[in-house]
């Protein structure tokens, strides 16, 4: 019969491309000469003619309409037709291939299971796209199997974090003290959140601050940031144990780390440092660069190829894993060329080591706890000028190098602050809204924007209009300094296009 | 007398809630989860002891010749035949003696004759295999004491005994005429299907388990992905249009799902395969060719929730395992549903599932380790055969009868190889 000559063809074809030999046993009844088989391929040539000439495989479509069972086929097939235009070469096989599903269970005599041997419609939804409810819920799944991950393999009793952060309102101080806020929002523990600010408190940390959702503490520290990086490391370190006085009075329990404000910090530091017992000490990447200044000047040929990699300062282990030292920060090649100001656009550097890279258990700062060891010196015996919390111990060898002996770097150093005379609008708001609108020199598009329904300002259509419109405007935009320095720019621009017009 | 009953009434609720209590609290903490399957809990059950199996001599040319030509048999997922072999021919469940022997196995590796490609061609296997029979009902009386009823044979390829590849050719023969008393060890299982006939043991496909332990990551990573699959939608040498290879099941999640980002499905061989099962919530097991597919057992050691989407399908050791508990069935014409069917799981029962992964016995059960270990699949085969004992005695024919009919099958398996 012919399906079977036909299927046999096919068998064939497949199974020389699939196991690469005439399989042996073929035992093919050849009974193709009969009418029947003959009429067959006649319909067979005439439907691919016409498939060529529609350009899809319009047998689907006959055989569809004539044997169609369900309306999951229906959407099945001209989804398929649209994409295997390209098996016109095939094409001797397609008017078979439907006609075989409803010939199949003719085939199977044997079969009594409700899984048929053959060609199969594949099954497409109506709308095969994700439906937002079900991913909600998915998520939901995976939040919940983490968290039973993380109660059996993670920390057994996790202490709060402490988080100390000194800032001061500067321009970059959204940048960075919402990187901190975002690391501590992750972190799947209690954060307590202790922010001091320099310069008394202000509405422009307490507005950000209050955006975390973690509990925060904001201490004021009434001396203003000062402009040298010297004094402010030396300032920082002074808010710093105010903070740390301030875990003393409220005899805050937990593991205080020193997130600063511009830092970066892993999450796998915070799962690390539960594993703190007094005094822990972790790695930190120094990313000491350059403020754009030129690269030459800074470094020689060979003091490049000497330092392929990034400084780390942390805890030096020997071979049988206990503290052997320290990695300091070398800054013997900045010598001379380092940033004094702020605002000077040369590298920063760390100090030799930063408070960042210790953690400390608070139970070591509260006064009169029975178990505290003996080596840690009492807050109000140090004095304020300490260069780093190693200063709070009497004997430094008992600090616990984390992250595997200081070989993971846990967080990075960065300094990068803006020039000390820049400008930004007060909590990032423009308020008023900017009043000039103009269209961008390299925009593809005709610069014809579209009217935007506003009252004060006028919407520029037509260059002369905005000519004339900032004439007018400029004499008044230059006495309100809340104006972003863009709009002088901008400004400029017109009159010079002006110009140019005229 | 009234107080004393009141009090132990009292007494015994109390203990009743404490005990339900304490029994949901031990559940919800502990990481791993027993298994008992329908035959109850047996996966660690020793057979040493319960049984002894007789290992036939066969020539070399049926066995140690055929590995020669051709090592890879070694390592591609039809291996369990010849790791059988070498387990039984150390194990202290063999014996020497015959006559004492419960169980007699034959080994002669039907499936390692390879193409360059690597996959076995089945067409010589039914020769090998009479021709082995021929031999051991010729050379040893137990053959035909009971017409290969307390024999039992290693066949592991797409469709068992059936040997062919095609799923249509395969149902035409049918499983070898003179192994229908025998018992099968397959990897092949469907119900009502030819190929599975009543009594055989259903063993996972070979993973090599050194080069999966060695891609095991920590296990506090958290799972991110919900659902992970790496395999063809579409057999475009063999089907190109679809809906021919794996019945149109792995086209119709290709399909439906190719833009969800829940479902990261792709064609593609990343070298952190293993890794990426294991920061998976589900991992898909769709049928292919034939229903079973070494994804199974890859999924169940990396803890990952096995979806099975193959109609009718019977896993490996279904009376040990209760697959039912542990995987996820979808119907083959559900899976357009398949995102809602499993975002609408309960996550306690995906916590249960995941702890009944966990639990070390099932993971060891799926796996073929060379030396044998307790508890790994070699132990669950012997255990699997030692539940069928003792041998009911109709099975030994009285003298003379003859039930086999040695000409049946197509004529080309009556040439001898």
């Amino acid at each position: 019969m012919k399906l079977s000559a036909l299927q046999q063809s096919y068998m064939n074809r497949r199974s020389t491309s699939f196991r690469g030999s005439a399989p042996l046993d073929s035992s093919a009844e050849s009974a193709i000469k009969s009418p029947a088989a003959i009429f067959w391929l006649l319909l067979h040539g005439v439907c691919c003619l016409i498939s060529l000439v529609l350009g899809f495989r319009f047998s689907r479509l006959v055989f569809l309409f004539l044997f169609s069972t369900s309306t999951s086929n229906l959407y099945s097939t001209p989804f398929r037709q649209l994409t295997s235009t390209a098996d016109l070469a095939n094409s001797l096989n397609v008017p078979s291939n439907p006609v075989v599903n409803p010939e199949l269970p003719a085939l199977n005599k044997t079969l009594s299971s409700r899984v048929i041997v053959g060609r199969h419609g594949i099954r497409i939804r109506p709308w095969p796209h994700p439906n937002p409810t079900e991913v909600m819920r998915a998520h939901q799944i995976i939040e919940r199997v983490q968290r039973e991950q993380r109660i059996q393999f993670g920390v057994k009793s996790p202490r709060t974090v402490i988080a100390v952060t000194p800032t001061y309102v500067r321009t970059f101080q959204m940048l960075h003290l919402t990187g901190v806020m975002h690391s501590l929002m992750l972190v799947p523990y209690d954060v307590v959140w202790i922010v001091v600010e320099a310069g008394g408190v202000s509405n422009e940390t307490a507005s950000i601050i209050a955006k975390s959702g973690v509990k925060t503490i904001h201490v004021e520290f009434n001396q203003r940031m000062p402009n040298s990086w010297e004094r402010r490391h030396k300032l920082e370190a002074k808010m710093r144990l105010r903070a740390l006085r301030v875990v003393r009075e409220q005899k805050l329990d937990g593991i205080v780390m020193f997130a600063d404000d511009s830092n970066m910090h892993s999450m796998d530091l915070f799962d690390e440092i539960q594993n703190v017992k007094w005094f822990g000490a972790v790695s930190i990447g120094i990313l000491a660069h350059s403020g754009g200044a030129d690269e030459s000047s800074l470094a020689t040929v060979e003091e490049v190829e000497k330092r392929p990699s990034m400084p780390i300062q942390g805890p030096a282990c020997n071979a049988s894993n206990k503290l052997a030292g320290w990695h300091t920060f070398n800054s013997l090649p900045y010598k001379g060329k380092n940033a004094i100001y702020i605002d000077d656009r040369a590298t920063v550097l760390p100090q030799k080591l930063e408070w960042a890279g210790f953690v400390v258990n608070s139970r070591l700062l509260w006064k009169g706890a029975e178990d505290k060891p003996d080596w840690i010196k009492d807050l109000d015996s140090v004095g304020e000028d300490i260069e780093s919390p190693l200063s709070l111990l009497k004997d430094t060898s008992i600090v616990e190098p984390l992250g595997s002996c200081g070989r993971q770097v846990l967080l990075w150093w960065l300094r990068v602050e803006a020039r000390s005379d820049s400008k930004f609008p007060p909590g990032w708001i423009i308020d008023p809204p900017l009043e000039i609108t103009v269209p961008s020199k390299r925009t593809p598009w005709p610069d014809v924007p579209p009217e935007l329904p506003s009252t004060e300002k006028a919407v520029i259509n037509i260059p002369e209009h905005t000519v004339k419109q900032t004439k007018t405007r400029s004499s008044r935009s230059k006495p309100r300094g809340k104006r972003k320095h863009e709009a002088k720019v901008v400004d400029t621009q017109i009159s010079t296009r002006h110009s140019g017009q005229n | 007398m009234e107080i004393w009953k009141w009090v132990f009434v009292g007494i015994l609720c109390y203990a009743a809630f404490a005990s339900t209590v304490g029994a949901v609290k031990l559940g919800r903490s502990q990481p791993t989860e027993r298994i008992s399957g329908s035959a109850g809990d047996v996966l660690e059950d020793d057979p040493v002891g319960r049984l002894k199996v007789f290992v036939y001599e066969l020539p070399s040319k049926y066995n140690k010749k055929i590995l020669q030509k051709d090592p890879r048999c070694l390592t591609h997922m039809f291996a369990a035949e010849i790791f059988m072999h070498r387990f039984l021919l150390s194990s202290p469940v063999r014996t020497l003696n015959p006559e004492e022997a419960d169980w007699f196995y034959t080994p002669v590796y039907t499936t390692c004759d390879l193409t360059p490609n690597g996959l076995p061609l089945p067409f010589k296997s039914p020769r090998m295999m009479r021709s082995a029979i021929q031999l051991i009902s010729s050379n040893w009386p137990y053959w035909n004491r009971t017409e290969g009823a307390d024999h039992f044979f290693v066949v592991p390829h797409d469709f068992g005994a059936c040997f062919h590849y095609l799923e249509e050719k395969a149902i035409e023969r049918g499983i070898l005429h003179l192994l229908q008393r025998a018992t099968l060890v397959q990897t092949f299982g469907q119900r009502n299907h030819v190929c599975l006939k009543e009594g055989a043991i259903t063993v996972p496909p070979y993973a090599p388990p050194q080069k999966m332990q060695a891609h095991l990551i920590p296990g506090k990573t958290p799972r991110s992905i919900f659902v992970y699959f790496r395999g063809l939608f579409y057999d475009v040498g063999n089907d190109p249009e679809g809906g021919y290879y794996a019945r149109g099941a792995r086209a119709a999640v290709w399909e439906n799902f190719k833009d969800n980002p829940l479902f990261d499905i792709s064609t593609e061989h990343p070298t952190t395969y293993y890794e990426d099962m294991q920061r998976a919530v589900f991992c898909l097991c769709p049928l292919g060719w034939a229903p079973w597919s070494p994804r199974l057992v890859e999924a169940v050691i990396f803890g990952c929730i096995p979806v099975i989407i193959a109609d009718d399908i019977v896993l490996p050791f279904a009376d040990a395992i209760p697959w039912e508990e542990i995987g996820v069935f979808v119907d083959e014409k559900d899976v357009p549903n398949l995102d809602t069917i499993l975002t609408s799981i309960p996550p306690e029962v995906i916590l249960r599932k995941q702890r009944l992964l966990a639990n070390p016995s099932m993971k060891q059960a799926m796996l073929f380790p060379q030396p044998a270990q307790p508890g790994d699949a070699f132990h669950q085969v012997l255990n699997g055969l030692a539940r069928k004992l003792p041998h009911d005695k109709s099975i030994y024919l009285k003298p003379g009868e003859k039930i086999l009919n040695w000409t049946a099958g197509p004529v080309g398996d009556l040439k001898p190889w």
